[in-house]
């Protein structure tokens, strides 16, 4: 046999980006798990149709920049934008919201920039900000848990969701969806935090919908931790910031802004630190920077939750943040081995 | 075993399959004797070593072959016995597959030994003759880099060497050499640490060794147990690179060697297991390195085994025996999977750093796939243990950025590989890196020359600029003598006509036959090359021959003009004489003298007072009063033989010239003082009261050096035949412009970190402003003086080259904006008045400049008009035409290559009409 010429290391483990991206997409089965049993079969179906949009989007485009179709796909980043934004849409959303949103992720935010590795934004981010700030009405009413009726699990059939997803806005499905806990929180008018809670006992009794679906997050977070796909360094800062800045203004004015729990477990925090603020194409790159990424992220979420106009922050405050990771990078260079102290700035 | 040192961490690492099983099942046997050798002449890091035998040459086991060449370099010696059959380039273990010199023996089958003797106790040797008996056996470092071993023998010269380690980490994987060595030969290792640690004298010593190897650990310590060595093995957790020199020190003492210097110079040295050895078997047995233990392994070896070889065994010899399986072998690694080399050629021989063989099969070592998209997923960050970004590197290579890359310290990168192990995007990150390097490497090494090349050509600006002025001063003299002769001659011969004399200017009267000469050489080229211009513009037809014509007609009339103004001068008689040597001034040398020695008592007291205090630089300062020493009994000698009457001529400018050297050279001092001083109260040392004396102490005798110029200056201008040399004044204000800038940052700089010294430092800017203006007062002065010469002589006018003019405006605006910058700079309230004033005179005389230039070069484009030619529709006309050369050749880049025929005609037409505008437009703005 002949034999070839090719420089060190010669050993390499085995793994493709594929792999990771797929450990990725198991460990949202819990959280996609979760939805399905809570809020019904609305976001399986939002994540079947993203992903089917989401592939052919992205073949397409790959084939019109002339580069290999397959080797591409292969990597399953466009199924993982397609399921993340499938997992934070409303799940009644109809089907148009998810069409344009999938354009927008894997047309605009990712492949306009060079594709994979190359997109500033997380696509899923911007798309969903986008589908936020252009309709608000399907973009805010989210399904209601079967634990706030009380009657056991009674969630939408399949055929009516389908058809509310695909057919025209039935009026079977406006019995089925409701404001979020954070929009309720968010427009609560002049009552404070505890009258909220006594106006909206249905809400009361329905939180813990929200929650379960975070812990399920959170475990899966927990298992690409494991896997190593990503360090503790995003979702521990943010959710530290996080906390740490409800608890001190809770604290202080504790009428006026709801308990550090309730801005854990009853929005998208869950699925924001572990999904997407550790998506690392968008992130900062060194762990000190990824303190400062997550840092900035929990912070922006409680600021814009707190006297912004949406109800969630999960997406502004990434893209915001995605927008100052090149200048972290700048600041946060490990020390070297070597070196007395890092190199800062740039050259 | 339980470590009786504690185990620090490094960075990152990584745990690639191990693959070392397989080839430690087997003793270390030893290869069959080969048929013939291939030396290398460079097997180690330095100079290759040189060839002692010749060809035809019969040579014993052992004997020296090749000799060391210079400090860093190793002996070579012939590890068979038999015949030199050539010296030649032959392919050697290298990356790129190159060849290089090797010295070929064909073996005669005996394996004789040349005589030779181990040492009977080295510890009786002088350090100095042990090491050297370790350098004449070629000893260098055996685990892959070949560092001569004797050089770092002798670290123990210069530094101070607390801990040494026995590198015996061996963490690639495969590789199974030095772990073979130790189970096998544990004494002879122990034996050789023995003679480094008697040549280095550490007070600590440590065996690293991963944990991986329990029997070669077990063997060390039973050997240990009847050693007098008193040693820690340390053993490590399996890691790689841990046996890695840096990551090693770290691992074992914590400590980091900074980027960039060696491990000396924090007291340690590394020295590799298996070098032990080598070095044992040259002092005990008087053996010269000649064979090594290489591992062969890999699915493709028939038996993977460690092999006892002799240097110079080619692969294919090595191979053949252990029967490796050619129809699967894929790779052939020399060394290990990380960081080994891959060869394509079986006839590359062992060298002293040849560790390991792998024979790889390609189900052993796939292809890598094609790479992906980098996701910056991080994983290459976690396992750096140079603690860098890789993934940042890999975009700034990626992306040419080296400045960027060279920031996030690439070159700290060790190429381990562990990026391009985990990188799950099969990027080769470290061919990246190697990229990047070697780019950055070759435009240092560009930017070198290009600096070397600009400092030359501006050396040579600023001399033939200083040759220009000191010629014009010495016309402007001979003018001055001249007039003053003709008055004389006028006065003494009232008959002889005047008019002649009166009606010319002064200093056309005393024309420069040199100058004239070479004006008349130069109208000549000219001429010729129109000529040649307008000719070859006939023969082509070009456009434009009756400018050519005009131009030609014009050169001509100059030409003519010139040669006989040069004929005319020189038949003309010598108008003036060379001047008379000025009177020497008896006071003013009695006055340096007494300087003089004034500055020797100085410095004797100052020195008196260093040797008392124990103050550093005793050593300049004695320096400095031997000096000043000779200048006074020089001064001395000046003045008396200037009294008895026979003294050369002397010129007060001389002193002045030397004071100011040593002003320069006291400031230096001062500066250089200051700064330590100032670090020294940064990093809060003891020593900073002592030196912030020393430098008051400086000051001082700067001050006194200055009083001492000023006095020399006044005297020197009081003097009548002084000729003041108003660009060396100029050349000071500007130096200590520059002094009053440095002196405003350090003094901001400080003012800003609240140190306690900023209001000296103010003071001290205060006192260099003032300085400053002294000296610029004194230029103003003088150049007044010489405006109103220069308007008396109009002659002058009409030498000064508009690009001179140019050159003054620019030199004038960047004055200007130097000073407005200055003026800016300082915080609102503190504006110094005089400092407007000096920028109101700059703008002025920056004004006066540009009229001047403006002036000429109105003329010049009127000249132009004369001849039809509008001068600055030329410049445009050629501007445009390079615009159209641009544009073509653009267009020409991005069209179709059956379009490139027709673009490259009009490229090349376009391309012939700038040209001939550029030549036109040359000419005319000469």
């Amino acid at each position: 046999m002949a034999l070839i010429r090719i420089t060190s290391p010669h050993a390499h483990r085995a793994g493709s980006t594929g792999n990771v991206m797929l450990t990725v997409l198991i460990a949202t089965l819990p959280g996609l798990a979760a939805l399905t049993f809570f809020f019904g079969w609305g976001s399986l179906i939002q994540i079947i149709w993203g992903t089917l949009l989401a592939v052919a989007m992205e073949a397409a485009i790959v084939r019109l920049r002339k580069r290999p179709v397959s080797f591409y796909l292969t990597d399953y980043s466009a199924v993982v934008t397609a399921v993340l934004l499938g997992l934070a849409l409303p799940p009644f959303a109809p089907w148009w919201v998810m069409t344009v949103g999938i354009i927008v992720a894997i047309v605009i935010a990712k492949q306009l920039y060079g594709g994979m590795g190359n997109n500033p934004f997380n696509p899923a981010m911007v798309a969903y900000a986008l589908l936020l700030v252009s309709f608000p009405v399907q973009m805010t009413s989210w399904a209601a848990p079967f634990v706030m009726t009380g009657e056991g699990w009674s969630v939408l059939s399949l055929g009516d969701t389908l058809s509310a997803i695909f057919g025209s806005a039935g009026t079977a499905v406006d019995a089925h969806t409701m404001a979020t806990p954070l929009d309720v929180m968010r427009h609560r008018g002049g009552f404070t935090t505890e009258e909220m809670w006594v106006e909206n006992a249905l809400l009361a009794n329905g939180i813990g919908a929200w929650h379960a679906v975070s812990a399920a997050y959170f475990m899966g977070g927990v298992f690409l931790l494991y896997k190593k796909i990503f360090t503790w360094h995003t979702p521990v800062a943010m959710l530290g910031s996080l906390t740490i800045i409800s608890t001190l203004f809770f604290l202080l004015m504790p009428d006026q802004f709801p308990d550090p729990f309730f801005h854990l477990t009853a929005g998208a925090t869950m699925l924001g630190a572990f999904f997407i603020a550790t998506d690392p194409v968008t992130s900062a790159t060194s762990n000190r920077g990824k303190l400062w990424f997550g840092a900035g992220i929990g912070l922006l979420i409680f600021v814009i939750r707190s006297w912004g106009n949406y109800p969630d922050a999960v997406a502004f405050a990434v893209l915001l943040m995605n927008l100052c990771a090149p200048f972290i990078d700048q600041y946060t260079q490990p020390r070297s081995y070597g070196h007395a102290k890092p190199n800062r700035g740039m050259k | 075993m339980k470590n009786t040192v504690k185990v620090h961490g490094f960075h990152g690492g990584i745990h690639p399959p191990e693959n070392k099983k397989q080839s430690t099942g087997a003793p270390i046997s030893i290869a069959p004797l080969p048929s013939r050798v291939i030396l290398p002449l460079q097997q180690h890091i330095g100079l290759p070593a040189e060839p002692v035998v010749s060809v035809g040459d019969k040579v014993l086991k052992g004997q020296l072959v090749a000799e060391a060449v210079g400090r860093i370099s190793a002996n070579i010696h012939a590890s068979i016995s038999g015949t030199v059959v050539a010296i030649e380039p032959h392919p050697v273990p290298h990356m790129s597959g190159m060849e290089a010199g090797c010295l070929i023996i064909e073996s005669d089958g005996r394996d004789e030994w040349i005589e030779h003797q181990g040492l009977e106790d080295y510890t009786q040797l002088p350090k100095q003759e042990l090491i050297e008996y370790i350098r004449r056996a070629g000893v260098a470092g055996m685990g892959g880099a070949g560092f001569p071993t004797d050089v770092k023998l002798h670290l123990g010269d210069d530094h101070i060497v607390n801990t040494l380690i026995i590198n015996a980490a061996e963490c690639e994987p495969y590789i199974t050499a030095d772990d073979m060595l130790m189970r096998e030969r544990a004494e002879e290792v122990l034996g050789g640490i023995e003679i480094i640690a008697h040549l280095l004298k550490p007070l600590h010593i440590m065996v690293g060794i991963e944990d991986n190897k329990p029997q070669a650990i077990r063997a060390l310590h039973a050997a240990l147990d009847n050693s007098p060595l008193n040693l820690d093995i340390v053993i490590t957790p399996t890691k790689y690179p841990s046996g890695g020199e840096k990551q090693l020190i770290k691992l074992l003492t914590g400590v980091e060697v900074p980027s960039g210097r060696i491990p000396a110079d924090v007291g340690i040295v590394c020295q590799n297991i298996g070098t032990t050895t080598a070095i044992y078997r040259a002092v005990i047995h008087g053996e010269p390195l000649i064979s090594r233990i290489v591992t062969v392994t890999g699915q493709a070896a028939g038996h993977k085994q460690n092999y006892e070889v002799r240097i110079g065994t080619r692969f294919a010899d090595l191979l053949d025996h252990s029967e490796v399986r050619r129809e699967q072998m894929h790779r052939l690694i020399v060394g290990g999977p990380m960081m080994g080399i891959t060869v394509i050629n079986e006839q590359i021989p062992v060298i002293k750093t040849t560790n390991c063989l792998i024979a790889g099969t390609i189900e052993e070592m796939p292809p890598q796939p094609p790479a992906q998209a980098c996701i910056r997923c991080g994983m290459c960050e976690q396992v750096c243990p140079a603690e860098l970004l890789p993934q940042q590197l890999h975009w700034f290579a990626k992306g040419k950025e080296f400045d960027k890359a060279r920031h996030h310290n690439l070159f700290d990168c060790i190429e381990c590989g562990a990026c391009s192990y985990v990188c799950p995007s099969n990027i080769p990150l470290v061919q990246y890196y190697r990229f990047a390097k070697a780019e950055i490497r070759k435009e240092d090494e560009e930017q070198r020359k290009a600096d070397h090349a600009r400092i030359r050509f501006e050396a040579r600006l600023e001399r033939l600029e200083r040759e220009k002025i000191e010629k014009e001063e010495r016309r402007k003299q001979r003018a001055i003598e001249a007039a003053a002769a003709q008055a004389a001659k006028k006065d003494a011969a009232l008959n002889i006509a005047s008019s002649s004399a009166g009606n010319r200017p002064a200093a056309a009267s005393v024309p420069d036959l040199k100058q004239l000469k070479s004006n008349a050489a130069i109208a000549r080229t000219k001429l010729r090359k129109a000529e040649k211009a307008l000719a070859n513009a006939q023969e082509k037809g070009l456009d434009g021959i009756e400018t050519l014509q005009a131009t030609l007609q014009q050169l001509q009339v100059k030409s003519e003009q010139a040669e006989k103004a040069y004929a005319d001068a020189q038949n003309a008689p010598a108008l003036q004489q060379t001047p008379t040597a000025p009177v020497t001034d008896i006071k003013q040398l009695k006055s340096h003298a007494a300087i003089a020695r004034t500055k020797l008592k100085k410095a004797e007291k100052q020195l008196a007072a260093a040797q008392e205090t124990g103050d550093g630089d005793i050593d300049t300062l004695k320096a400095q009063v031997a000096e000043l020493q000779a200048k006074s009994i020089a001064a001395e000698k000046a003045y008396s033989e200037a009294e008895s009457g026979n003294s050369p001529v002397t010129t007060p400018g001389i002193d002045t010239t030397e004071l100011e050297a040593d002003i320069a050279a006291l400031q230096s001092k001062v500066d250089k003082a200051e700064n330590a001083w100032k670090a020294a109260v940064e990093s809060g040392s003891p020593a900073a009261d002592k030196m912030a004396a020393g430098v008051e102490k400086l000051k001082d005798k700067l001050k006194a050096l200055q009083d001492e110029l000023a006095t020399a200056r006044a005297s020197a201008s009081a003097a009548p035949a002084t000729t003041v040399d108003s660009t060396a004044l100029e050349a000071d204000i500007m130096a200590m412009q520059s002094k009053v800038d440095k002196a405003e940052n350090a003094w901001k700089a400080a003012v800003e970190s609240g140190s306690p010294a900023a209001d000296k430092m103010a003071a001290g800017v205060e006192k260099l402003k003032d300085k400053l203006k002294t000296l610029q007062d004194e230029l103003a002065q003088i150049n007044a003086g010489s405006t109103a010469k220069a308007t008396s002589d109009s002659g002058t006018e009409a030498h000064v080259s508009i690009k001179e003019l140019k050159q003054q405006v620019s030199i004038m605006r960047t004055k200007l904006k130097k000073a407005e910058k200055l003026q800016a700079e300082l915080p609102e309230g503190e504006k110094d008045p005089a400092l407007d004033a000096e920028i109101a005179e700059l703008r002025a005389r920056h004004d006066a400049a540009q009229a001047l230039f403006d002036a000429a070069e109105a003329e010049k484009a009127a000249a132009a008009a004369q001849q039809g030619i509008d001068l600055k529709q030329l410049k445009i006309d050629a501007a445009m035409a390079r615009a159209a050369v641009t544009k073509a050749e653009r267009a020409l880049s991005k069209a179709e290559q059956d379009h490139k025929q027709t673009l490259e005609e009009e490229l090349l037409a376009a391309r012939a009409e700038a040209e001939k505008l550029n030549s036109t437009l040359e000419r005319f703005s000469e």
